[in-house]
C-alpha cells in the first residue's frame, strides 16, 4: 500500500499533498516539513529510499523518493510494495505530467494542483497501484477533458452568471 | 454608487478562480495567513450563492488552501452539493475535494450513500470512475456495507477501466466490513482471469494485499497464482505475485519447491531489476522455508548471494542498499554464504550514504561467529575513531555492543577482551550511550562469574582514573560508568587487589561533582569496599590498619553527608554513623569485620525481565479486590508522603539501615534468609555456592577459571583489546595444533568416513575452544512461571477482522445487503412469466461451488495428461485435496491449449457454452418484452439488474447439472419480500466436539437417488496440534447405512481426505444410503483422529450421534400456484395439523425459518398466511398451509405418506417452539 503521496520543492512548500490514511491537517502539515527535512538534507548522489518518518507509521514503512529540478516526489508506502517498482513509478508519472502539461515545470503544478491530483488518480487509488501504463492514462485523461469541454459550452461561466444576476 | 461598490465587490469575488488565488497568495508574501483568511471570507461567500458552477469553483479552492494546512471540514455540506451536481466537471472538483477532507469522523457524510450509489450506476463512465476513485479516499463502515453490492456488480462491468477501478476499491471495502469478503470473493477470484490486464492486475493487487495480512487462507489460490506467474509477461504483476509467494511459502514449504526452478528462470532471463530483485527476495523466502528440510539448494543460494553481489557492487546507491537488505535476509538462514562476502560489507561501512552504512552495519550483526567476532569489532572500532558526527558515532557504538551482547554473548570466546573493549569505548568523546556501556559491563561482570576478577581490576583502573572521565562536563553520559565501576569494586571486592587504593580513588573530593545517583552507588559500595578490607586486616591481624581505614572514613565521609541530593545525604550519614560505632568497638578490641561483612551477605541473582509478568496468580487470589477498603478522600492525601517513602525503600531493597543491635542483626539476616528462600526471585536456578559470611573469603566458591595471567595489563602504545586479539589469535594456534596432533592420533587408531568431515571443517566455530570456563548465569524466572508467551497481537489490528477462511462453502445467511423493491406477491405458472424475485442468498454458493467444479476440471485435465492411474474420481473432491494434488505434481502445465484436445471435456465445454449462449438469447427477449411493460425509467433499470443476476444464476444451475450434483435448479421465492433483514441462519448443525477438533454436519438429500443422502461434516482444529489420519465410522442400521467403497467391510470407517493444521477447517461429504424416509434416524459414529505434536503424536476419538431428521429427506423444490392447487384437488394425500403458541418473531422470518431449516419453499403468501410446499427423494409431496395468529402459529399439512407428515411436523414444531 501507498501510504502518502507528497511533491514539495526545494525549500518544503507543498505543491502536492495526498494522504491514504486519515491525518488532521495540522498532522499532515506536520508530515510534509518532517519528511521534507529528512529528504532534503540528502546528497544528491545517495540512495532514493528512506527508514521511514516518525509520523507516518511504523517500521513496515519507507520513503521512496526523486528529486527532478525543482521538486521532490516522496512516496511513502510500506513493505507489500516493490521499492524499485515504485521508483519506476514516479518516473512514469513525471512522465506523464510531462505529457498532460507539455514540458512539465514547478509553476504547472502550482497552478494545477486540481489536475495533477485528477493524473494522479488515474495511477494510484485508494493507497494501490490502479494503472503504470503511460498511453492508458493521458486516454483517459484526455478523455475526461473532452468531456470537461463538451460541458463548458453548455453551462455559463461564472463570470456570466455573475453579470447576469446583476441586469 | 452603492450599487457600483456591491457590483465590484461581486465581480471581484467571481474574477477569483484557483489561478487567482494561487497567484494572490504568491502576491502577499509578508501577509499570508490575513490574505488567506480574506479569501476564505470570500469563499464562504460563494458557497452562499446558488449557482453550482460559483459553489465548485469556491470548493476547488478550497481544496488546495487544504494542502496548505487548513482545515475546511465546515464546507462538508456543500462539498457535497458539489459532488451531486450533474456535471461531470463539477462532480470531479466535488469528489476531489471530499476524497481530500472526508473521513470517518465527518457527519454528512452518510448523506452521501444514496449521491454515490446514483454516481456508481451512471451511464457516464467517468462520472463512475470518479465516485470509485473519490470513494476509495474516504469509505467508512457504513458506506462500504451499504455500496458493496453495488460495486460488487460494477466488477463485472463492460468497461475494464470501470472493473478494475471496482476491483481495487473492494480492498478497502473489505477493511472496512468484513462480512462483505466471503460473499464477495469468488467473483474477486474471477477477475483473477480477466481479459483485461490492468483489471487482472487490481485483483492481483487486492489479493496480494489481504493474503499479506493473512496468507494461510489465501494458500488454496497458489496454483491459480502460478499459473498467472508463469504466463504473465507484466511486470507489476508478476512482482506481486512473487511477491505473495514470499509470504505464502512459509506456510508450504512443498509450494517453495516447486516455485524455485520458475524463479531462477526469472532471475536468469529478466532484465528488470525490480523483478530480479524481488525474484531473488522470494527465493530467499523459500530456502528460508526449506531450510530444515532440504539442504540440498546451495545452487539457488550461490545464485542469490552472487546476484545480491552484483547489485551491491553497481554504483547505483539504490541497488546496493537494496542488495543489503536482501542480503541479511540471506544471513539469517545460511550465514556461511554471506560470510564470505564480509570484505564488500566492510567496504560498505564507508559508503558516503549514512542507509547504506546503518544497513551494513545490520549485516555485521548477523555475519558475526566465534571466529570472526575479534577481527569485526576492531574494525568497527577503527570505525568508530574514524565517524564523523556523533549520531552516527553513537550508532555504531550500540551496533558493537549489540554484537557482541547478541544470544546472550554467544560468540564471546573471551570475556577479558570484551571488557576490554568496554573500556575503550570509554574513551568516546561526547557519546550519549554511557549507560549502555555501563549496563554491560554489570551485565557480563554479574552474569560470568569467571572474569569477576579481571572486571574489578579494570574497574578499579576506572575509578582511579575517574577524573578523566568526569572532568569534561558536558560530556555527562559517559560518567555512567562509574557507577558501573563502583558497584563491581564493591560488590567483588573479594577479588580486589589495592582495596585500599581503590577505597581512597572512591573518597576523593572530586568525586563530590558526580551526580547524584552515581555518588548514592559510589557511598554505598564503599562500605562494601570498607567492610572487606577490614576484614582482611582484621585476619591479618593488623587492628592498627583496620583502625586507621576506620578513621580515614570517618573523615572523608562527611562531605557526602553535605551533599544536596537526598539520597546520597541518607546513605553517608547512616553509614557515617555505623561507622563511627564500628570505631567505638574498634577501640575496645571487640573483632567486628564479620559483623560487618554480614551486611552485604548473599550474592545478587540477575532476573530475567519477564519474571514478574510470568509468576502465576495463585487460585482465590483476585488482585481487583481491595485489600482495605479504600480511604476517603481527605484519607489519601495524608497518606501520600508516606507511599513516596515506601516507594523510595524498595527502589533500595538491598539498602538497609545498618543496624547497631548485635541481635537485631541477627534476626534481620535469619529474615532475610527466610525471605530470600520464599521469594521466587531468590529461588536459584542451580545451586551454586552461596556467599556465606562465615565462609572465609578464599579462593574456594569462585568458579575454576585459567585466567591466563601472563597477559599484561598495560602495553605501551597499544590498544588493550588489540593485545587480546593477537593472544587468542596466538592460543587458537595452539588450539588448533594440539587438535591436529589429536587428529592424527586419531587417524591412526581408526580411518574412516569421518576422517573427512573433519578436516572440511577445520576451523569451524566448534573447534574453537572459549578461552576459559564461561559460565553465563541464565536469568531468573520465578517457580512454575507460566509459559504463555508474549505475543501481544495488537487487539486493534483492522487486518484482524480479515482473518476469514475463504474456503469454507458459503452459508446461505451469508450475503451483501441489497437494497430491494417491494414485489409482487403470487406468482404465476412458468409459462406466463418468469418469477422476478429469488433466493439471492443462494448465489454465491453457487458460484463457489462452479469455482470448485472448474478446478476440479482442471485437476481432472492435469491428471489425465500425467497419465497417473485411472484413479476413479473421487464424488466429493476438495479444495484443500486439489491444492496438494498441484503440489504433488511435479512441472507446471498450461492446461487451456491441452483441454481442447480432450475430446471428452471439450465437448461438454462445448456444449455448456451453446447453452449458455441460449439461456442469454431467451433471456434478452424476455427483457425486451419486459421492458416494453413498465413505464417507469428506473424500475425498468433495477428489474434489468435483477434480471441479469437471475439469468447469471439460471446458466449457472445448467451448468452445474452436467457434474450431477444434489442440487436442484432452484428458482425459488422463499418469504423473503419484504426488506427486513433476516437474521444470519446456518444450517450446519453440532455434531460432536472435544478439546482437539468440533465437527458441525449438514444433511443433503440427493435428488438424481432416491436413496441417497450426502452427509458435509465441517470439521474444525481447535487445537494447536497438527490432526492427521482422520476416519470416520458409523454404526449402520437395518435402514440406514454409509456408503463405504467396494471392498470394505461394514466396521471399516473412510478416511477423511485431507489432514488439518492448527486452526484450519475443512469440509468433507459422505453418502448415506436408506431405504425408508418416513422417519427420522440416529446413528452412532466415531471419528478417530492422530493428535500431532512437538511432544509426539497421540491417537483419539470423538463419538458422535448423527441425526437424520425428516427434513433433511426433502429437497426444496419450486411449485407454482395453480400445481399447487391442482395437487391439492386430487385428495390422495393425508392430512395433520399442528398449532405452536408462543410465537414472537415475524411472519417472514417464520417463513425463512420453515424454508431454510426444513427445506421448504413458498408458493403463496397472503398477508399472515402462506402456502408452501416440498418434495422428498423419494417423491412425496408435502404441502403446508401456515397462518399466523396473535400469538400462534398454525399448520396444516398434506403429505403422501401420513407417518413422514407427522414426523414432519413434529420437528416444525420443535423448530417453532424455539422461537
Amino acid at each position: 500500500m501507498i501510504k502518502a503521496i507528497l511533491i514539495f520543492n526545494n525549500h518544503g512548500k507543498p505543491r502536492l499533498s495526498k494522504f491514504y490514511q486519515r491525518y488532521s491537517e495540522d498532522t499532515q502539515q506536520q508530515i510534509i516539513r518532517e519528511t521534507f527535512h529528512l529528504v532534503s538534507k540528502r546528497d544528491e548522489n545517495v540512495c532514493n529510499f528512506l527508514e521511514g518518518g516518525l509520523l507516518i507509521g511504523g517500521s513496515d514503512n519507507k520513503l521512496i523518493y526523486r528529486h527532478y529540478a525543482t521538486l521532490y516526489f516522496v512516496f511513502c508506502v510500506d513493505s507489500s510494495e516493490s521499492e524499485l517498482g515504485i521508483l519506476d513509478l514516479i518516473q512514469v508519472f513525471v512522465e506523464t505530467l510531462d505529457k498532460c502539461f507539455e514540458n512539465v515545470c514547478e509553476l504547472d503544478l502550482i497552478f494545477h494542483v486540481d489536475k495533477v491530483h485528477n493524473i494522479l488518480a488515474e495511477m494510484v487509488m485508494g493507497g494501490m497501484v490502479l494503472e503504470t501504463n503511460m498511453n492508458e492514462i493521458v486516454t483517459q485523461i484526455d478523455a475526461q477533458n473532452k468531456l470537461e469541454k463538451s460541458e463548458t459550452f453548455i453551462f455559463q461561466s461564472p463570470r456570466q452568471a455573475g453579470r447576469q444576476r446583476l441586469v | 454608487m452603492a450599487l457600483k461598490m456591491v457590483k465590484g465587490s461581486i465581480d471581484r469575488m467571481f474574477d477569483k478562480n484557483l489561478q487567482d488565488l494561487v497567484r494572490g497568495i504568491r502576491n502577499h508574501k509578508e501577509d499570508e495567513a490575513k490574505y488567506i483568511s480574506q479569501c476564505i471570507d470570500e469563499i464562504k461567500q460563494e458557497l452562499k450563492q446558488d449557482n453550482i458552477a460559483v459553489k465548485a469553483n469556491a470548493v476547488c479552492k478550497l481544496t488546495y488552501l487544504q494542502m496548505l494546512g487548513y482545515d475546511i471540514s465546515w464546507a462538508a455540506f456543500n462539498i457535497i452539493e458539489v459532488m451531486s451536481a450533474s456535471k461531470f466537471t463539477f462532480k470531479r472538483i466535488g469528489y476531489l475535494a471530499a476524497s481530500q477532507c472526508f473521513h470517518e469522523g465527518t457527519d454528512v457524510i452518510m448523506l452521501t450513500t444514496n449521491q454515490i450509489r446514483k454516481d456508481l450506476s451512471s451511464p457516464n463512465q467517468y462520472d463512475t470512475g470518479v465516485a470509485l476513485t473519490g470513494l476509495s479516499c474516504f469509505v467508512t463502515p457504513d458506506l462500504a456495507r451499504d455500496l458493496a453490492n453495488d460495486i460488487m456488480t460494477l466488477m463485472s462491468h463492460t468497461k475494464p477501466y470501470i472493473r478494475k477501478k471496482a476491483v481495487l476499491i473492494m480492498y478497502k471495502v473489505f477493511l472496512k466490513y468484513p462480512e462483505s469478503l466471503r460473499p464477495a470473493f469468488p467473483r474477486l477470484k474471477e477477475k483473477l482471469e480477466d481479459p483485461d490486464p490492468g483489471v487482472q492486475s487490481a485483483a492481483v493487487n487486492v489479493i496480494c494485499e489481504l493474503a499479506r495480512r493473512n496468507p494461510k487462507n489465501y494458500l488454496s489460490l497458489a496454483p491459480l497464482f502460478f499459473k498467472l506467474m508463469t504466463s504473465s509477461t507484466n511486470n507489476w504483476v508478476l512482482i506481486k505475485i512473487i511477491k505473495l509467494f514470499g509470504a505464502l511459502t512459509p506456510l508450504e514449504p512443498r509450494l517453495g519447491k516447486k516455485l524455485i526452478e520458475p524463479l531462477t528462470n526469472l532471475i536468469h532471463s529478466t532484465s528488470a531489476m525490480s523483478l530480479l530483485y524481488e525474484c531473488v527476495n522470494t527465493v530467499i523466502a523459500v530456502l528460508i522455508s526449506l531450510s530444515s528440510g532440504m539442504p540440498n539448494h546451495s545452487a539457488s543460494i550461490q545464485l542469490c548471494v552472487q546476484k545480491l553481489r552484483i547489485l551491491i557492487e553497481d554504483s547505483d546507491q539504490n541497488l546496493k542498499y537494496l542488495g543489503l537488505l536482501a542480503m541479511s535476509k540471506i544471513l539469517k538462514t545460511h550465514p556461511k554464504s554471506v560470510q564470505s562476502h564480509k570484505d564488500l560489507i566492510l567496504q560498505c561501512l564507508d559508503d558516503k550514504d549514512e542507509s547504506i552504512r546503518l544497513r551494513a552495519l545490520d549485516l555485521l550483526y548477523g555475519m558475526v561467529s566465534k571466529k570472526n567476532l575479534m577481527e569485526i569489532v576492531k574494525k568497527l572500532m577503527i570505525h568508530v575513531d574514524k565517524a564523523e558526527g556523533t549520531t552516527y558515532r553513537d550508532e555504531l557504538l550500540t551496533k558493537i555492543i549489540d554484537i557482541c551482547s547478541q544470544s546472550n554473548y554467544q560468540y564471546i570466546t573471551n570475556f577479558e577482551w570484551y571488557i576490554s573493549i568496554l573500556v575503550e569505548l570509554t574513551r568516546l568523546e561526547g557519546t550519549r550511550h554511557g549507560h549502555l556501556i555501563a549496563a554491560q559491563m554489570l551485565d557480563v561482570a554479574i552474569r560470568v562469574k569467571a572474569i569477576r576478577k579481571f572486571a574489578v581490576s579494570q574497574m578499579a583502573m576506572l575509578l582511579d582514573n575517574a577524573h578523566l572521565i568526569a572532568s569534561n562536563t558536558q560530556r555527562n553520559g559517559i560518567c555512567e560508568v562509574l557507577y558501573a565501576a563502583a558497584w563491581i569494586c564493591g560488590e567483588f571486592s573479594e577479588h580486589l587487589e589495592e582495596a585500599n587504593q581503590t577505597l581512597e580513588a572512591m573518597l576523593r573530593p572530586k568525586v563530590t561533582t558526580l551526580p547524584g545517583h552515581i555518588q548514592a552507588v559510589y557511598v554505598q559500595n564503599m562500605v562494601k569496599l570498607y567492610a572487606s578490607i577490614l576484614q582482611q586486616k582484621e585476619q591479618a591481624g593488623e587492628k592498627e590498619a583496620a583502625q586507621e581505614i576506620t578513621q580515614l572514613m570517618i573523615e572523608r565521609l562527611p562531605q557526602f553527608v553535605q551533599s544536596a541530593d537526598l539520597e546520597v545525604q541518607e546513605r553517608a550519614s547512616c553509614i557515617l554513623q555505623l561507622i563511627k560505632y564500628i570505631q567505638k568497638l574498634q577501640v575496645k578490641e571487640v573483632p567486628v569485620a564479620e559483623e560487618v561483612i554480614a551486611l552485604f551477605a548473599g550474592e545478587l541473582n540477575p532476573v530475567a525481565p519477564k519474571a514478574q509478568k510470568k509468576v502465576p496468580v495463585p487460585e482465590g487470589l483476585d488482585l481487583d479486590a481491595w485489600i482495605n477498603e479504600p480511604p476517603s478522600d481527605s484519607e489519601s492525601e495524608d497518606e501520600k508522603p508516606k507511599t513516596i517513602f515506601h516507594e523510595e525503600e524498595q527502589r533500595h531493597s538491598r539498602h538497609r539501615q545498618p543496624e547497631i543491635d548485635e541481635e537485631e542483626l541477627a534476626r534481620r539476616r535469619e529474615a532475610r534468609k527466610q525471605e530470600q528462600a520464599n521469594n521466587p526471585f531468590y529461588i536459584k536456578s542451580s545451586p551454586s555456592p552461596q556467599k556465606r559470611y562465615q565462609d572465609t573469603p578464599g579462593v574456594e566458591h569462585i568458579p575454576v577459571v585459567q585466567i591466563d595471567l601472563s597477559v599484561p595489563l598495560k602495553v605501551p602504545g597499544m590498544p588493550m583489546s588489540d593485545q587480546y586479539v593477537k593472544l587468542e589469535e596466538e592460543r587458537r594456534h595452539k588450539q588448533k595444533l594440539e587438535k591436529d596432533k589429536k587428529k592424527k592420533k586419531q587417524k591412526k587408531e581408526k580411518r574412516g568416513k569421518h576422517h573427512r568431515h573433519n578436516s572440511l571443517h577445520t576451523e569451524s566455530e566448534e573447534d574453537i575452544a572459549p578461552a576459559h570456563h564461561v559460565d553465563i548465569i541464565t536469568e531468573e524466572m520465578p517457580e512454575n512461571a507460566l509459559p504463555s508467551d508474549e505475543d501481544d497481537k495488537d487487539p486493534n489490528d483492522p487486518y484482524k477482522a480479515l482473518d476469514i477462511d475463504l474456503d469454507k462453502p458459503l452459508a446461505d445467511s451469508e450475503k451483501l445487503p441489497v437494497q430491494r423493491h417491494r414485489n409482487v406477491e403470487t406468482l404465476k405458472s412458468p409459462d406466463s412469466e418468469v418469477p422476478l424475485v429469488e433466493k439471492k442468498s443462494k448465489k454465491p454458493k453457487k458460484k463457489e461451488k462452479k469455482h470448485k467444479d472448474k478446478e476440479r476440471d482442471k485437476g481432472k485435465k492435469k491428471e489425465k495428461e500425467k497419465k497417473v492411474v485411472e484413479e476413479e474420481e473421487e464424488e466429493e473432491e476438495k479444495k484443500g485435496e486439489d491444492l496438494d494434488f498441484w503440489l504433488s505434481t511435479a512441472p507446471p502445465t498450461a492446461p487451456t491449449p491441452q483441454a481442447q484436445s480432450e475430446p471428452g471435456t471439450g465437448t461438454a465445454v462445448v456444449a455448456e457454452s451453446q447453452e449458455v449462449k441460449k439461456e442469454e438469447r431467451e433471456e434478452q427477449d424476455e427483457e425486451e418484452e419486459d421492458e416494453g411493460k413498465k413505464s417507469s425509467k428506473h424500475k425498468k433499470k433495477k428489474h434489468k439488474k435483477e434480471k441479469e443476476e437471475k439469468s447469471k444464476d439460471k446458466k449457472k444451475s445448467k451448468k452445474k447439472s452436467h457434474h450431477s450434483e444434489e442440487e436442484p435448479p432452484v428458482s425459488v421465492q422463499n418469504g423473503t419480500l419484504e426488506d427486513e433483514p433476516l437474521p444470519p441462519m446456518s444450517s450446519y448443525r453440532l455434531l460432536a466436539e472435544n478439546p482437539y477438533i468440533k465437527m458441525t454436519y449438514d444433511i443433503q438429500g440427493n435428488l438424481q437417488n432416491d436413496s441417497q443422502v450426502t452427509v458435509s461434516v465441517i470439521f474444525e482444529n481447535k487445537s494447536t496440534s497438527f490432526l492427521k489420519s482422520m476416519e470416520l465410522n458409523v454404526l449402520d442400521s437395518l435402514n440406514t447405512k454409509m456408503l463405504r467403497p467396494e471392498g470394505s467391510s461394514v466396521h471399516d470407517g473412510i478416511p477423511v481426505p485431507f489432514q488439518l493444521p492448527p486452526g484450519i477447517s475443512n469440509e468433507a461429504q459422505f453418502v448415506f444410503t436408506l431405504q425408508s424416509i418416513v422417519m427420522a434416524q440416529k446413528l452412532k459414529g466415531t471419528l478417530s483422529f492422530i493428535v500431532k505434536n512437538d511432544e509426539g503424536s497421540t491417537h483419539e476419538k470423538l463419538d458422535f450421534k448423527l441425526h437424520f431428521s425428516c427434513a433433511s429427506y426433502l429437497i426444496t423444490t419450486p411449485c407454482y400456484s395453480d400445481a399447487f392447487a391442482k395437487l391439492l384437488e386430487s385428495g390422495d394425500l393425508h392430512m395433520s395439523s399442528i398449532k405452536v403458541d408462543g410465537i414472537s418473531i415475524s411472519f417472514q422470518h417464520l417463513l425463512a425459518k420453515i424454508c431454510f431449516h426444513h427445506h421448504f419453499s413458498v408458493v403463496e403468501r397472503v398477508d399472515s398466511c402462506a402456502s408452501m410446499y416440498s418434495r422428498s427423494i423419494q417423491g412425496h409431496h408435502v404441502c403446508l398451509l401456515v397462518k399466523k395468529g396473535e400469538n400462534s402459529v398454525s399448520i396444516d399439512g398434506k403429505c403422501n405418506d401420513s407417518t413422514l407428515l407427522s414426523n414432519l411436523l413434529d420437528e416444525m414444531k420443535e423448530t417453532l417452539s424455539k422461537c
